[in-house]
């Protein structure tokens, strides 16, 4: 047992978009899609990251700007500067053998399931991978993505910029309702989802699948400080759970049982914040 | 055979406490501890208004050492309201024989403040109130002034017994002082009716010796874990030497044996926090399970009369 941060370079740095970039990490991390890392700036904080890619040799964690963290993570650290990292952290989704699966990633949340789209076709599966953003230029992975084999890419914008104009569960429902129909040996009833994004989407995907009958994952995000279980911050209402330990990959009946799912979440005091 | 125990003229159904500022964030997180065999909880410190606690690294461990620097975040009085209301209209509709108190713990920078907190805490209605006052992470204070100094401690102590109510007022000492039987009894004759022993020992201090930085946001933090067994169970025997009250010792506690053996120096009830770490929130059942075992095999039929055993010899 040992949770105390070992100190990484940065072996290389990608741009993905305008807001989003990748920070690669040498070494054998052993994390599985779905899983987090706690990663420490010395002097400044300490924030959960999802993993991106890890294999034996190196992994990825794909950050975007958003908060004083990440902000100051894109300014200041450049290839060969250091990091702490602690993890891996949480369950992670499940990797299934010769499935025919959908993933449904809203904004950054195609991060965490390139990965797992990435070892499920090492197991076999074919995969759809549906991608949705506000717009063309905040969509991620997407060019990655359209080179996997046996992964069939469909793209979502909210301004119709790319792909198509609207939501990404409205290609959900589509695709779900096409299998249910489809001879092709994949019936209705051998079909996974797995979705990692904002929690209304996924509360949708959760309310399609239920509807279809189709097992879902989802990856709940709360404000984790710990990463052990102990500090209680990410504890989610109803389940009374910490999402670091039990999460944050929920399948769809037990993410159903947290009270406020998609209405709100806590900060770092544990006061309530609307979504 | 019995593991009920009386303590403050509260019965819990087992020995195992939650310290306070481990899970507690949510109502139902201690809920779901209950459901994994405590037989108490402890809510985080409340404090009046919020509180933002310090920035990560908060907290980590190795197999030997917990250490933390959380800086006591809080919500304030009306969010300990909502959540352990919550707590406690659930653990009302529970059979009573499975019934679990809850143990409010309250924070304060002032005398003043300790007795506004004590009022509010009041309200709210837990079976007993802990007093903080040897949190090692708030601000720079090591503790200090409260828990540190016998007047300090229990100038603290009898503000808060005067707006507690009826309520049983016990207060979490800091391990980290000359001599706590000194401290312990000021406490008593203040009005204290059980103590607390103890927090977090230290403050300790982790580098990363790649990056030559303390790793804590805080540097410094409470030194908790299996390492501190031996300490704290000095620290028990101490207090329970010195006064008639009764205990909550905790500090390193991991399994069943652990608890019989901070019982045997003083402790009625024992307190698991970073056991959560090492055990998952599971530790609970499995601890209360290990317990049973060790009355089976020794044939005691009430766990209480093993309190203060070795302490008598």
């Amino acid at each position: 047992m040992n949770d105390i941060p070992r100190v990484l370079k940065i072996v290389e740095v990608r741009m993905e978009n305008p807001m989003v970039k990748t920070y690669i990490f040498k070494g054998n991390l052993g994390a599985k899609p779905g899983q987090f890392v706690n990663v420490w700036m010395p002097r400044v904080d300490e924030k959960p990251f999802s993993v991106a890619y890890c294999d034996d040799k190196e992994f990825w964690l794909t950050i975007a700007a958003v908060g004083p963290f990440t902000k100051k993570l894109h300014k200041d650290f450049v290839k060969g500067s250091k990091l702490g990292v602690r993890g891996p952290y949480g369950n992670g989704y499940t990797v299934l053998k010769n499935k025919h699966i959908v993933l449904l990633a809203g904004g950054y949340g195609a991060a965490p399931l390139y990965f797992l789209a990435h070892e499920s076709v090492k197991n076999g599966c074919k995969v759809e991978f549906i991608v949705g953003a506000k717009n063309k230029d905040l969509l991620l992975y997407t060019e990655m993505i359209s080179k996997m084999e046996n992964v069939s890419l469909h793209i979502a914008t909210d301004d119709g910029s790319v792909g198509m104009k609207g939501y990404n569960t409205l290609i959900l429902e589509k695709l779900l309702a096409e299998q249910n129909g489809s001879s092709d040996g994949h019936g209705i009833a051998e079909l996974f989802v797995a979705t990692c994004g904002p929690e209304v989407m996924m509360k949708s995907a959760m309310d399609i699948c239920e509807k279809a009958d189709v097992p879902i994952e989802v990856s709940i995000e709360r404000y984790m400080k710990c990463g052990t279980g102990v500090c209680g911050n990410c504890c989610v209402d109803g389940l009374g759970v910490p999402v670091c330990k039990k999460g944050p990959v929920m399948r769809g009946e037990m993410a159903r049982k947290i009270s406020g799912l998609a209405k709100w979440h806590r900060d770092n005091v544990g006061l309530k914040i609307n979504w | 055979m019995n593991m009920t125990i009386n303590f403050c003229g509260v019965t819990f159904p087992n020995p195992t406490v939650l310290a306070s500022g481990i899970l507690g964030v949510v109502g139902d997180s201690l809920k779901n501890v209950v459901i994994n065999g405590a037989g108490g909880v402890t809510s985080k410190s409340v404090w009046l208004t919020r509180h933002d606690g310090h920035p990560g690294p908060v907290m980590m461990g190795t197999q030997n050492f917990y250490i933390n620097a959380v800086g006591l975040p809080d919500g304030g009085i009306e969010k300990a309201r909502e959540e352990l209301k919550k707590y406690m209209e659930w653990n009302e509709s529970q059979p009573e024989e499975k019934q679990v108190p809850l143990i409010g713990n309250i924070v304060a920078g002032s005398i003043k403040d300790f007795a506004e907190i004590a009022k509010g805490m009041r309200q709210i209605g837990p079976d007993i109130i802990e007093v903080n006052i040897s949190c090692p992470n708030v601000e720079d204070e090591f503790g200090r002034p409260f828990a540190h100094c016998a007047i300090s401690a229990g100038a603290a102590t009898e503000i808060v017994k005067k707006n507690a109510g009826k309520i049983p007022v016990i207060v979490k000492l800091s391990p980290n002082v000359g001599n706590i039987g000194e401290i312990a009894k000021a406490c008593e004759a203040s009005g204290a009716e059980g103590l607390t022993v103890a927090n977090t020992f230290g403050p300790g201090m982790v580098i990363d010796i790649d990056t030559a930085e303390p790793i804590l946001a805080n540097k410094v933090g409470g030194v908790s874990g299996p390492g501190i067994k031996p300490l704290a169970v000095k620290k028990v025997w101490d207090t329970a030497s010195a006064v008639k009250i009764p205990i909550i010792g905790m500090g390193g506690v991991m399994t069943g044996r652990d608890v019989i053996e901070f019982m045997m120096a003083g402790a009625s009830l024992v307190g698991i926090g970073a056991g959560v770490y090492y055990r998952g929130v599971e530790v609970f059942s499995s601890v209360v399970a290990e317990i049973e075992e060790w009355m089976v095999e020794n044939k005691v039929a009430n766990l209480q009369n093993i309190v203060g055993k070795a302490l008598k010899k």
